[in-house]
């Protein structure tokens, strides 16, 4: 060949080459990469995550039982308490003049119980006069000194005299009744004060001072809220669907929003019976016991349980899995051809790996990756990873 | 019998080359345009495909969720899932945002989607790289358009998301590379305020003596709990079982449950002929100019280059060689300029198309279309050519 068949050659050879390679190796044509795995047989240990807010098991929201004003708060947030310790004051308002009314009239009716007591005296004298007198002028009666209408008034004057002595002492039950009702009235007024100072049910850390001295409270209306600082947990939330075998006493691991990266290990103290219909999730309290600084309550918290690794069964990761046709299913490598396998999954863990409980057998090749989504008909090349 | 044609080629072959690798690179260059229309065109399918749906249930009388907001009860899926012909139904989210992605921002377009069950609709079809989400919160998939690797922690609004996989073409109709999330984040990503704002809105509600009477804190309290829920999502994706009709069953979802439903073919509509229709008739408009244009220079090329022939082709004629011979000369060049031409723009459009911001997507048939029309373009550029020869007179051989 001549010298410009030659250069004639190298420059339209690699042309047309380049143009074959563009043409099949480039666009729609081209081969799709994937990457395979195999089958493994492991054991899968499925893990639960979800997310809460650190609450305090107990919290006491301390307030009024009827509406009145506030005169003095004791204590500010970040406060220990002892049990009993004086939080808050209600105003009294005329309380301790009513108290001090009260007494007044319990003195008053110990006097009138005491002059009673002394008409009794009067009435029991007045009784044995009559009597003796009664009793002489039956007497002089049966001798014929008296007429019969002296013994008749005689008589007539000791029944009056022994009416008198039963009046005498109804009087003095009255009055000791009086006696013992404005003592419980009082008694009352009492109790009603000591009831204004609103004091710590529990020992604790004040978490909130809600309103300051001079604020009108209605009943009910926390004042102060304490929280026992020992006892904190999580109340977390898990997704309906990954919440199979969620149980009380599992172990976690909870990563605190603001130390994600120093978790802490506590166990689910309980699962709610009741789920939240609207954001299908499952609720339970995850236990913790702090150490160092208190966390915020109310911080988000990530949630993980760990359930016990099952037996060894077939997996592969969950990249593989495909829905074709409405069917679940990986497509395995027979042949060098693309077979789509229907099958049924399990469990799965954090790592991505599900359980496969039908469908394939240990060793079988199946896409993990795929540069596009495969169909039965797809050409492919197998690379070792993509993109 | 010797060529002709081929003798005058390889006469100035060097010539003749490299002005077909010029025509290559025109040719090429209309060829990436029609890659630029059918990528977006592309694009707005590759949403719908990824989708994996057959029917979208929106918010009533709009026509999102991608051509328009559309919002609806999360759980308006579940009267929709026992309907008959349904096979499955799912709440999608979609939220077009920028994201920081080391010092740069990235725009991707948010997808929230169930995550109970692998391919459930919204899903993203396939992976490249990594493993679904399994966590129910705090975890991504990512498109690789997006330049984030498995690993990375991206944050979208409050929250840090760590990717755990890699997809590829999953895109909005805008070609903006997808996130997705699980549908809480993403609701949580969508729906949440920022905390400047839910302050001040707490701030507005206490200062309303109706939302906040005096003598009874629980009211405000319970505005504020109501103010920030948000258990919406923009659309619902329905997958029919086996035998189902879409237009009956969207026929049955829009009579009882009074929303809005497309099936495939209509959303095909409202992504291509609505949302995309403007810039991809501007791209065709543009395809259409650069057609003609490089058929004019086609011709151009192959008259100057007869023209520049005259004197040989007068030569032909003054020894006898018949009209036909000629012009068959004529045409068999201006085909092999034709075919350098394609082959050449072929090549380049193939090479550069990877290069390009959004998907450029080159047919084989869009490619066979091209050869056939540039040779019918160099077929009637060769005429003008053929006329302008036949025409000469035989006498400039030798006059001049």
């Amino acid at each position: 060949m001549s010298r410009r068949g030659w250069t004639m050659a190298a420059v339209l050879v690699p042309l047309l080459v380049l143009f074959a390679w563009v043409a099949f190796r480039s666009g729609p044509l081209a081969s799709t990469n994937v990457t395979v795995a195999q089958v493994e047989t492991r054991r899968i240990a499925p893990a639960m995550f979800g997310i809460g807010t650190v609450e305090a098991r107990y919290t006491q929201k301390v307030g009024p039982t009827a509406a009145g004003r506030v005169t003095m708060v004791a204590v500010d947030v970040g406060d220990m308490v002892k049990a009993g310790q004086l939080l808050a004051q209600i105003d009294p308002i005329d309380l301790d003049q009513r108290i001090d009314a009260a007494a007044g009239g319990t003195a008053r009716s110990a006097a009138l119980e005491q002059a009673a007591a002394a008409l009794i005296a009067d009435a029991t004298a007045r009784v044995a006069l009559a009597r003796s007198q009664a009793e002489r002028t039956e007497q002089l009666k049966k001798s014929g000194w008296v007429t019969n209408a002296l013994v008749d008034q005689r008589r007539q004057e000791l029944a009056a005299a022994q009416a008198g002595l039963v009046a005498a002492q109804a009087n003095r039950g009255a009055a000791a009744m009086d006696s013992s009702r404005l003592g419980a009235e009082r008694a009352a007024l009492v109790e009603q004060r000591s009831n204004l100072r609103l004091v710590a049910p529990h020992a604790g850390l004040v978490v909130r001072r809600a309103v300051e001295p001079g604020t009108t409270v209605v009943a009910g209306q926390s004042v102060v809220e304490i929280i026992d600082p020992a006892q904190l947990w999580i109340n977390a939330r898990f997704d309906q669907t990954q919440s199979a075998g969620l149980a009380a006493g599992l172990p976690v691991r909870i990563a605190l929003r603001s130390r994600p990266d120093a978790p802490i290990s506590g166990t689910i103290e309980r699962v709610e019976p009741m789920a939240d219909a609207l954001t299908e999730e499952v609720l339970a309290k995850a236990r913790f016991t702090v150490t160092g600084t208190l966390p915020s309550i109310g911080e988000l918290a990530e949630v993980t349980v760990a359930l016990p690794a099952g037996a060894a069964t077939l997996a592969v990761p969950n990249a593989a899995v495909h829905r074709v046709d409405g069917a679940t299913g990986v497509w395995v490598i027979r042949d060098g051809d693309l077979d789509f396998v229907t099958v049924k999954l399990g469990v799965q863990d954090l790592g991505g790996w599900v359980q496969v409980l039908a469908g394939l057998a240990a060793g079988d090749r199946i896409v993990v990756h795929s540069a596009k989504a495969l169909k039965a008909s797809s050409r492919f090349s197998i690379v070792d990873a993509l993109p | 019998m010797i060529s002709l044609a081929g003798r005058d080629i390889l006469h100035g072959w060097g010539k003749y080359m490299l002005t077909g690798v010029g025509l290559g690179l025109l040719i090429g260059v209309t060829l990436s345009m029609a890659g630029v229309y059918r990528g977006m065109v592309d694009d707005a399918q590759a949403l719908l495909d990824n989708s994996q749906a057959d029917l979208w249930v929106v918010q009533k009388d709009t026509l999102g969720p991608y051509a328009e907001p559309s919002n609806l009860a999360e759980d308006s899926e579940r009267p929709i899932q026992a309907m008959r012909g349904v096979a499955q139904a799912a709440g999608v989210t979609y939220l077009t945002m920028q994201i920081a992605h080391g010092d740069e921002d990235v725009r991707v377009m948010v997808v929230g989607a169930e995550m109970g069950a692998p391919g459930l609709p919204g899903q993203p079809t396939h992976l490249v790289a990594g493993r679904h989400i399994v966590r129910g919160h705090y975890e991504a998939v990512a498109d690789v358009k997006s330049g984030f690797a498995i690993g990375d922690r991206v944050k979208v609004r409050r929250n840090f998301y760590t990717i755990v996989g890699l997809t590829s073409r999953m895109v909005s109709s805008g070609g903006d590379p997808m996130l997705f999330l699980s549908l809480k984040d993403a609701q949580a990503a969508q729906f949440q305020k920022d905390s400047d704002a839910i302050l001040r809105q707490r701030a507005r509600i206490a200062a309303s003596p109706q939302l906040n009477p005096p003598g009874n804190p629980a009211v405000s309290q319970a505005v504020n709990a109501v103010q920030s829920e948000n258990n919406n999502v923009n659309a619902v994706l329905v997958t029919l079982s086996p035998n189902a009709q879409p237009d009956e069953v969207a026929a049955a979802i829009r009579r009882w449950q009074r929303l809005t439903v497309y099936t495939r073919a209509q959303m095909e509509e409202i992504l291509v002929d609505k949302l995309i229709a403007n810039s991809a008739r501007q791209i065709a408009m543009f395809l259409v100019i650069l057609s003609i244009v490089s058929a004019a220079i086609v011709a151009f090329i192959i008259y100057t280059m007869t023209i520049g022939k005259i004197r040989e082709i007068a030569v032909l004629k003054l020894i006898g060689t018949r009209d036909r011979t000629i012009a068959w000369m004529i045409l068999q060049q201006a085909l092999g300029l034709g075919l350098i031409g394609f082959v050449v723009g072929k090549i380049a459009a193939s090479l550069w198309a990877p290069f390009f911001p959004k998907y450029v997507l080159l047919l084989p048939a869009d490619s066979i279309r091209g050869f056939f029309a540039v040779m019918l373009i160099c077929t009637l550029a060769s005429v003008l050519a053929i006329q302008a020869a036949l025409k000469v007179d035989p006498a400039e051989a030798i006059g001049g």
